[in-house]
């Protein structure tokens, strides 16, 4: 199975394929032998070579981490074969949607429909957790439609407003 | 000896006195929210109550709702932990009405250190430090301009009824001052339902060290060394150390002298913390004292081999301090980090959710505090500690080493969490030569990662999220209702043990 894996905004090819209880993995051109035991559930113990690693994977929302030991890796993986991932990758353009980032109560709406907003600038105001977080805009545009009203529960991912 | 304490509180410090209430041979009544029926604290209990909603006001600041499950479950005392009803003279006052021991100190006491002006002059005779500024509440926004002028910007902003940041503001400029007094006031009101707001001269780049004191109810008082609670983040604490790096023996001794007549001066019972600021040339001023067991109190316990919280029982059932101050040393060397739900990605914002696997460290030196558990949902009501991590070592440099591996093995899958800062935090020159102070933190948050590029670890990473990916598609084959393959966050988590071993051998 071919992917591309982005780890910290570098970019690699990925090559795996299982025979005889081994992975023959080819990683941007170079060989490896992977040997790899999952422990239980998100914790991979591999070894490549005769180098032993753990790695942990922490999936929050849409968010891949990757932890080899004690250090962060922001992941991606996209299987370059599917159409659906292409087509998302390269969306930059259009109307952004601003989601909630953890749930809580919507307290205030700092917009309103129409309004013209900067990147960065303040969209709605959430508390969880006893503690108010600004939610901003990601790009400088418009407001077409605010989703959610004030004292709203929300979920993380759920949408509160589109700017376009 | 008490035979039944009830625990008017949740999270990592509920668990934390339930373990002391166990360790002496004392029942534990535990009190939980709607949301928190599954919490730890009512997983290891002996009794537990349910006092209503989520909402603090409804349950855990509740004091009728709290003293009726001292008096239905029999409770001879209740511990308040942190936070909540601990520092509330309101509480401690009908716990006692109530025939029921508080085991803190007594309203008299909180009421003279949470008003202030009283206090204040008998601890400005007993020739305690004090930063300038009012010792009583702001009537007016003419008043704090006033006050300000007088004794210069930067001014802070603080709750009378305070603690842990909130309802806590800088000001840097008469313009500013107007917003920040109306918004330290609501949030005030939001977290203590008291909107009471003083004003004191701004103390640029301090320390913040605080003195830990133990007084029994015969008049003994003791000081215990100190915390190094300098990094904090929005005025909220977020690692702390004992002792700290800064503080020799003899400065030591005179700060713990002045917390003892601070503790004094009220007429001060069970355990309490003394917080001072200091500055650049280690002078010291009086902050304010907690009426409470701090969050921070194991690295106390670890550098001088006492319980707190059995210390904290003993006093309350009346019997004497098992020590004098001769007896108490100082040994090693002790941090704490502060396990928040929070993404380290999105700027800490919290981040409840359900915790989907949690790998927890052990081995030499390392404790940990938690109120968090494998497939438990945080919720989204409370304050977003989950737990506490402390490393003890002979000296500060074992402590750091240990705490950087102990952070290594520690895991929390689900949601996200701030281990991460802890690790940027240990690694950091400035931190490793204790060059400490408030700002510390926001400026190291500001200066962007110097990432080390380890190549090999990022190869590794990369070989892994492929290894993912395929452990996903071959589990999630079978049900696969997506047209094409995405991301493995969109296979959903069908996992099931034997076949995905089966998958990977």
């Amino acid at each position: 199975m071919l992917y591309d894996v982005t780890i910290d905004g570098k970019n690699y090819r990925l090559d795996l394929n299982r025979a005889e209880g081994r992975w023959h993995c080819r990683l941007n051109g170079q060989e490896l032998e992977v040997d790899a035991v999952l422990t239980r559930k998100d914790v991979l113990s591999l070894r490549i070579g005769n180098l032993a690693y753990e790695v942990k994977l922490e999936r929050v929302g849409n968010d891949l981490h990757l932890w080899v030991g004690s250090t962060r890796f922001a992941a991606e993986v996209r299987d370059p074969r599917s159409l659906r991932s292409r087509i998302r990758a390269g969306d930059d353009h259009g109307p952004k949607k601003i989601v909630a980032p953890m749930p809580g109560k919507v307290v205030r709406l700092l917009v309103r429909d129409g309004d013209k907003v900067e990147q960065g600038a303040g969209v709605a105001v959430v508390e969880a957790m006893k503690m108010q977080n600004e939610i901003k805009s990601p790009k400088k545009g418009s407001v077409q439609k605010i989703l959610v009203t004030e004292g709203a529960a929300v979920n993380a991912g759920d949408v509160l407003a589109i700017i376009e | 000896m008490f035979k039944k304490i009830l625990i008017a509180n949740r999270g990592e410090i509920a668990v934390r006195v339930l373990r002391a209430c166990h360790e002496m041979g004392i029942v534990a009544v535990v009190v939980y929210s709607d949301v928190d029926r599954a919490a730890l604290h009512v997983r290891k209990a002996d009794e537990a109550y349910p006092i209503g909603p989520a909402a603090a006001s409804e349950s855990y600041l509740n004091i009728s709702k709290i003293l009726d499950v001292a008096r239905r479950s029999g409770a001879d005392a209740i511990h308040p932990g942190y936070g909540f009803l601990s520092e509330n003279a309101k509480f401690a006052q009908a716990c006692a009405d109530a025939g029921v021991k508080f085991i803190g100190p007594t309203a008299a006491a909180m009421n003279a250190m949470g008003s202030k002006t009283r206090a204040r002059q008998a601890m400005e005779k007993a020739g305690v430090p004090f930063v300038p500024g009012t010792s009583r509440g702001l009537e007016s926004f003419v008043e704090a301009r006033q006050v300000a002028e007088r004794i210069g910007y930067p001014v802070m902003l603080k709750a009378a009824a305070g603690g842990g940041g909130k309802g806590m503001r800088l000001v840097q400029t008469p313009e500013e001052l107007k917003s920040s007094l109306e918004a330290a006031r609501s949030e005030a009101e939001r977290s203590f339902g008291d909107s009471e707001v003083y004003i004191e001269k701004a103390i640029i780049n301090p320390r913040h060290v605080e003195m830990q004191v133990l007084a029994d109810e015969h008049g003994n008082t003791v000081y215990l060394g100190e915390r190094e609670c300098s990094l904090q983040r929005r005025h909220q604490k977020v690692m702390e150390e004992a002792p700290s790096p800064v503080v020799d023996p003899e400065m030591r001794r005179r700060m713990g002298e002045v917390a003892v007549r601070v503790a004094q001066a009220a007429e001060y019972t069970n355990a309490g913390t003394v917080e001072f600021l200091v500055d650049q040339q280690k002078n010291f001023y009086f902050l304010e004292m907690n009426t409470r067991l701090q969050v921070e109190h194991p690295v106390t316990e670890l550098i001088t081999g006492l319980d707190l919280v059995h210390l904290q029982i003993r006093i309350a059932a009346g019997e004497k301090l098992p020590f004098a101050q001769k007896d108490v040393h100082i040994r090693g060397h002790a941090i704490e980090c502060r396990i928040y739900a929070e993404d380290p990605d999105n700027n800490y914002f919290p981040s409840p959710g359900k915790i989907t696997l949690l790998l927890a460290p052990s081995g030499p030196g390392i404790r940990r505090d938690s109120g968090m558990y494998e497939g438990w949902t945080v919720p989204i009501d409370y304050d977003p500690l989950l737990a506490k991590l402390i490393g003890y070592g002979t000296d500060r440099d074992q402590a750091i080493s240990r705490l950087t591996r102990a952070l290594s093995e520690y895991f929390v899958g689900g949601i996200k969490t701030n281990i991460s800062l802890f690790r940027r935090i240990l690694r950091d020159p400035d931190f490793r030569a204790a060059k400490l102070d408030t700002g510390f933190l926001d400026r190291m948050l500001k200066r962007s990662e110097d990432k080390a590029v380890d190549a090999k670890a990022a190869e590794v990473a990369a070989i892994a999220a492929g290894l993912f990916a395929e452990i996903s598609a071959s589990t999630a084959g079978a049900s696969n209702d997506e047209g094409g393959r995405g991301t493995i966050s969109e296979f959903s988590s069908h996992w099931k043990s034997a076949s995905r071993r089966e998958a990977l051998r």
